[in-house]
This record gives structure tokens, sequence and C-alpha cells, in this order.
């Protein structure tokens, strides 16, 4: 099972990741985008972002993930998630208080629209993707490495 | 209504199955079942954004747990003092099942009526936050210092499993470590 850490899994499983995990990622990214006018939402959608991540690693190995978002840029993004979340309701004192609506509502039903929403979307799933996907190697590794011994 | 007993039933005999079972395999996925169904009733009950958030993370919860904690042979200890066990627990939950049939005589009926602050946020959170999706305006608008909590659970999560599982944080006294994967 240690090999499958270091190579990946069959040619089979490579190929329908290659086909596959682009469009994971574009759907976490919707999930993501349109978090205030339909289901889902910040959380969800970086869960699938960091899912897509973690497909690649399973079919790949931990080599070719790791090069894609190594681990000091997991948790750089998820730093930044946070600092984002905490700037964008700091920014709600220009207008009067914290977590203020402070841009314009915009056009229901349309995708700029319900003011920093979808940002605070943005910022959570930044810090949920690479949080979760952090996690995730820190175990795999843990676990590699435990069984070398 | 049917369904949703139907799943509910399902959920409890494979979270029974989960706990029975010898396999840890077997165990993992009859976890996975519960999770699934719980999704499913989140769907019947009219919450997509719940099922899908559900969804998910179970997804990532099972791949979690079969890739990089299970191993093939970890033994169950089953043995020893299964009558006195299983006396205190049928206690147990007899007195639980008595004391909760006493106490839900008392509540109002599934799923009404709709709270006061609830019905507030229903009629006014379209016009004031323009949000179409109504969960999204209650989580990042009339309760953003609750969605802020829980990122800072998750954050602190993270930070200490990152800061536990990490090769620095395990090296024995007075060891050199040498980790490719680590930061200098």
């Amino acid at each position: 099972m240690s090999k499958e850490h270091e190579q990946g899994m069959s040619l089979i499983v490579k190929t329908i990741t290659r086909l596959t995990v682009g469009l994971i990622l574009l759907y976490g990214i919707y999930i993501v985008s349109h978090g205030h006018v339909s289901p889902g939402g910040g959380f969800a959608g970086g869960v699938i972002i960091a899912l897509s991540f973690v497909h690649l690693m399973l079919a790949y190995g931990k080599e070719v993930a790791l090069s894609k978002l190594p681990k000091q840029a997991s948790s750089f993004f998820e730093s930044m998630g946070a600092i984002m979340f905490l700037a964008i309701a700091l920014l709600g004192f220009t207008g009067g208080y914290f977590f203020l609506n402070f841009l314009s509502k915009g056009e229901p039903f349309k995708l700029f629209s319900a003011g920093v929403i979808p940002l605070y979307n943005i910022a959570i799933s930044l810090k949920v993707g690479a949080g979760l996907f952090a996690i995730f190697v820190a175990l795999v590794l843990l676990k590699f490495e435990s069984e070398k011994k | 209504m049917l369904e949703l007993y139907i799943l509910l039933i399902f959920m409890i005999v494979a979270a029974v199955v989960a706990v029975e079972i010898k396999d840890l395999l077997s165990s993992v996925v009859a976890v996975g079942a519960v999770g699934l169904a719980l999704s499913i009733a989140f769907l019947v009950l009219k919450a997509p954004d719940v099922a899908i958030t559900q969804l998910v993370v179970e997804i990532l919860c099972l791949i979690i747990l079969i890739r990089a904690t299970l191993r093939k042979d970890l033994p169950f200890s089953t043995s020893g003092r299964w009558f006195l066990n299983t006396l205190i627990t049928v206690i147990f939950i007899s007195l639980f099942l008595m004391v909760a049939a006493k106490c839900f005589k008392d509540l109002p009926e599934f799923g009404y009526p709709t709270m006061k602050v609830a019905s507030t946020y229903l009629k006014e959170g379209f016009e004031k936050t323009g949000a179409a999706n109504i969960v999204a305006s209650v989580i990042l608008d009339y309760r953003a210092y609750d969605t802020l909590g829980e990122a800072t659970v998750l954050f602190t999560a993270v930070i200490g499993v990152l800061a536990i599982v990490r090769r620095i944080g395990r090296k024995k006294v007075g060891e050199k470590v040498r980790d490719e994967d680590e930061p200098r």
C-alpha cells in the first residue's frame, strides 16, 4: 500500500482522473461563486476544491499533488482566507459597525449581487479548502512514515 | 413523511452495524452509509445547502479514515464482562426512553410553528441583503458572528493537527531532523 503514496494508482485511474479532476475543481469554484443565489456556499465549495486535490493525490501520488499545491502554499492560502474574512468584516466600520454589508446590494438573482456576501464565501472557501487539504496531507505523510519503519 | 422514517430506520440499522461489526473497513463503510442517508434526509426536508455540505464532508471524512488512518490489523477487544455491560446499557436506554416519552409530549409538532426570529429573517432577508439564497443571507449577514467563530474553530483545528503531526513535533530528544517537506 505504501507504494501508492509514491507512484499513484494504475493507468486506468490516472486517465480517468486526468479527465475529471479539472471538472471537479471547476464545480467547486461554481458552488463558491454562486453561493448567494443557489444552494451551496463557501464551506461546501471549499470542501469540493479540497477534494479535487485529494483526488489528484490518491491517483498520482504525493509528489504530483504537492507540486500543484505545496504545503507552504496551502498554509498561506488558509491564513489568507482567515485574514480576508476578518478584513472584510472590519471594512464594515467605514459605514458604521462590524459585519456591515457596505457594498451595494445590486440586482437580485444576478452573480454580482448581495454586497459582500460573495466575498465572504470566497474567503471561507480559501480557508476551508486549503485547511482540509493540509490536514489530509499531514495525516497521509504520517501514515507513510510509520509504515516505512 | 414515510421516506423520512425509512431513512431514519436505515440510519439506525447502519449505525448499529458500524458499532457491532468486527472488520474495521466494513465499519467505516457503514458509517458512510449513515452519512449518505442523513444527506438524503436533509434533501427530503428541503434543505439542499445542508445536504450538499453533509455529502462532501462525509466523503472527505471517509477518504481520510480509509486512506490516512486505517490500518489492516487493528484488533477489537470484545471479551470480558459482556453481561454487566449489556445490562447497564439496557437500563440506561430504557431510562432515557421513559424520560424522553414524558418530554416529547410537550414539544410542538415537527416543524411548526416557525420561530419568531426565523420568520423575520424569512420576511426581510431578501430585501435587506439582496441574496437570493436565504441560507447565505443568514449565515453571512445576520449570523456572521457564528460563521466567524466557526472559522476560528476550523483554523485552530488545522493548526493543532499540523503542529502535532508534522515531523519536527515528533522527534526524539537529541534527534536531528532532516525533512524535505518542512520549511527551513
